[in-house]
């Protein structure tokens, strides 16, 4: 009798070490073909000109981003799809969230999408819509989140986050992770002049400025603001050329 | 595989071998049915294999041979909306504000299609109704900061007020108060001083007091009148449009606090032919200048 036969399936369903081992292979080999070329693929590692991880004080504003959870309600993905460009603009690339620990695409939109977000409204807009959403959009059904301007951000592990996203692959120097409570501080509303080492590590696009409208506080709200203002803005779309055929897929 | 399978006597046929407190295991085949559709489902993908992009390799991936890519499709959308939109949007781009205007064709594209791209970016500030609200221009009156016209519309619309656009509007109303650059009395008399300019009743002595304060602080960009100057977005004091609120308190904490509004600027958001949608859909709304 052969090795393999048609009944051979009879010696896995007889020993269930043979099985798990069998189990362990087949669900390998799915893994080798379907995840790995992930890492070398030209196409899916992209890079893009402008993205930049974030600064540590828009990390923070992730991180209560996370913490409120308003990627319940929120996704951070423009689909190519010809309805979602017209209203947000130029669909999300791949690149635009590399840095993203998890990443925020999410798929449920009670509101809209903030891919592209930054930008689009004023600080002072957006510290308004979060104390009191309704005064600004009648018809809004998000909950307030006032207690966010009130809130002292809580900054004193920050350069252990900017390590943990080392770990994970967010190529932080050794410079931002050593500059990263300072940079926080800048970016919260200091002078420009004051920011050269901000713009140094983070580049010339960086905003610095007092988010929440209160300078005597480092608040959630002042994180929380910087990060939606970056958010879809470090891609300058006037010189990406979508067109090309290695950015067509 | 060789002990004998034993066969079950009532139905014919072979139980699996395995027997649990004299209860056995019949070996009946998977049902046909069943076993098709999963043929079926395996032809379909290696048909799908050939058809799509699917497996990886090591310089690149199997394009597949309908060579499909979404985004080359939704350049493709993005180009046949634009066919559609067509030959109007295109006078639009070269048309003058005033030749849009005045031409009831366009006008009529205009109005409409500033009155969508409105209300998914401009109201979530100015309101639905463009009417504004608290810190934020009422965009159906004749009151204008920074100038009604076409062009200034135009101007304010793609380069923003204070949004870092290189060509934005920008001035700045000093924090008189917070910034201890005047006195709290003397804040408090030029509270009253402002709300006398509107010809409403006010503290007398206070006015009085405060009238050379005004013209020392207030009048090179309010004027010596408080009539305001639209080359520096400085509000009219003396008609009944607000942007912060017209009582005592409102007024005190602007003059104290000095905050000045940020309005994005649109050049990067938005095509230039919907900024002159925009403007000329603005501009009919409120009566224009």
């Amino acid at each position: 009798m052969s090795l393999i036969t048609w009944k051979s399936h009879g010696r896995f369903e007889r020993n269930s070490l043979l099985l798990l081992i069998g189990i362990v292979i087949v669900v390998a080999i799915g893994g080798l073909v379907e995840i790995t070329p992930l890492f070398y693929l030209e196409s899916t590692i992209e890079k893009v000109d402008g993205i930049r991880p974030y600064t540590p004080l828009e990390l923070a504003g992730r991180d209560v981003y996370i913490r409120e959870g308003c990627y319940l309600c929120h996704s951070q993905m423009i689909r190519p799809l010809r309805d979602e460009v017209e209203r947000y603009g130029h669909y999300s690339l791949a690149a635009e969230s590399m840095y993203d620990h998890p990443f925020q695409w999410g798929s449920k939109r009670t509101g809209p999408d903030l891919a592209r977000v930054g930008g689009k409204y004023s600080d002072g807009w957006q510290v308004q819509h979060l104390t009191d959403p309704r005064s600004v959009v009648p018809e809004s059904v998000m909950p307030p989140y006032a207690f966010l301007a009130k809130k002292d951000l809580d900054y004193s592990d920050i350069e252990a986050k900017l390590r943990a996203m080392k770990a994970v692959g967010v190529p932080y120097t050794a410079d931002e992770i050593a500059n990263a409570k300072a940079d926080l501080e800048t970016q919260a509303g200091s002078s420009a002049a004051e920011a050269a080492g901000l713009q140094k590590r983070y580049g010339g696009k960086t905003i610095n400025r007092d988010f929440d409208g209160n300078p005597a506080q480092v608040t959630d709200m002042d994180a929380l603001v910087a990060y939606l203002q970056v958010l879809g803005t470090m891609v300058d779309f006037r010189t990406y050329q979508a067109d090309a055929p290695k950015n067509q897929r | 595989m060789t002990e004998p399978r034993e066969t079950d006597a009532h139905t014919g046929v072979e139980t699996t071998g395995h027997e649990w407190d004299g209860i056995k295991e019949l070996d009946n085949p998977l049902p046909r049915w069943w076993l098709w559709t999963w043929y079926a489902c395996i032809a379909f993908a290696v048909v799908y294999w050939v058809l799509m992009p699917s497996w990886p390799g090591v310089n690149g991936y199997l394009k597949g041979t309908l060579h499909k890519s979404d985004r080359a499709e939704v350049a493709q959308d993005l180009k046949a909306l634009n066919a559609q939109r067509g030959a109007q949007m295109a006078q639009l781009r070269t048309a003058s504000l005033e030749t849009i205007e005045k031409t009831p064709a366009l006008q009529a594209l205009a109005l409409n299609a500033g009155q969508s791209v409105f209300g998914d970016n401009c109201a979530t500030c100015h309101g639905q109704g463009a009417t504004g609200g608290k810190g934020y221009a009422n965009l159906r009156d004749d009151v204008w900061l920074w100038g009604g016209s076409l062009e200034q519309i135009q101007q304010t619309i793609t380069h923003g007020v204070r949004s870092g656009d290189p060509a934005m509007h920008q001035s700045q109303m000093p924090a008189f108060g917070r910034d201890e650059m005047l006195k709290a009395n003397q804040v408090d008399d030029l509270t009253e001083y402002v709300v006398s300019l509107s010809h409403r009743s006010a503290d007398r002595a206070a006015v009085a007091r405060a009238q050379p304060l005004f013209a020392e602080q207030c009048s090179a960009c309010h004027g010596p009148q408080g009539l305001g100057n639209q080359t520096l977005g400085a509000p009219n004091l003396t008609d009944a449009d607000w942007l912060y609120g017209s009582d005592r308190k409102s007024i005190h904490e602007q003059i104290f606090n000095g905050r000045g509004g940020v309005m994005p600027a649109w050049g990067g958001r938005l095509s230039p032919e919907t900024i002159k949608a925009l403007a000329v859909y603005i501009h009919a709304n409120a009566g224009g200048q």
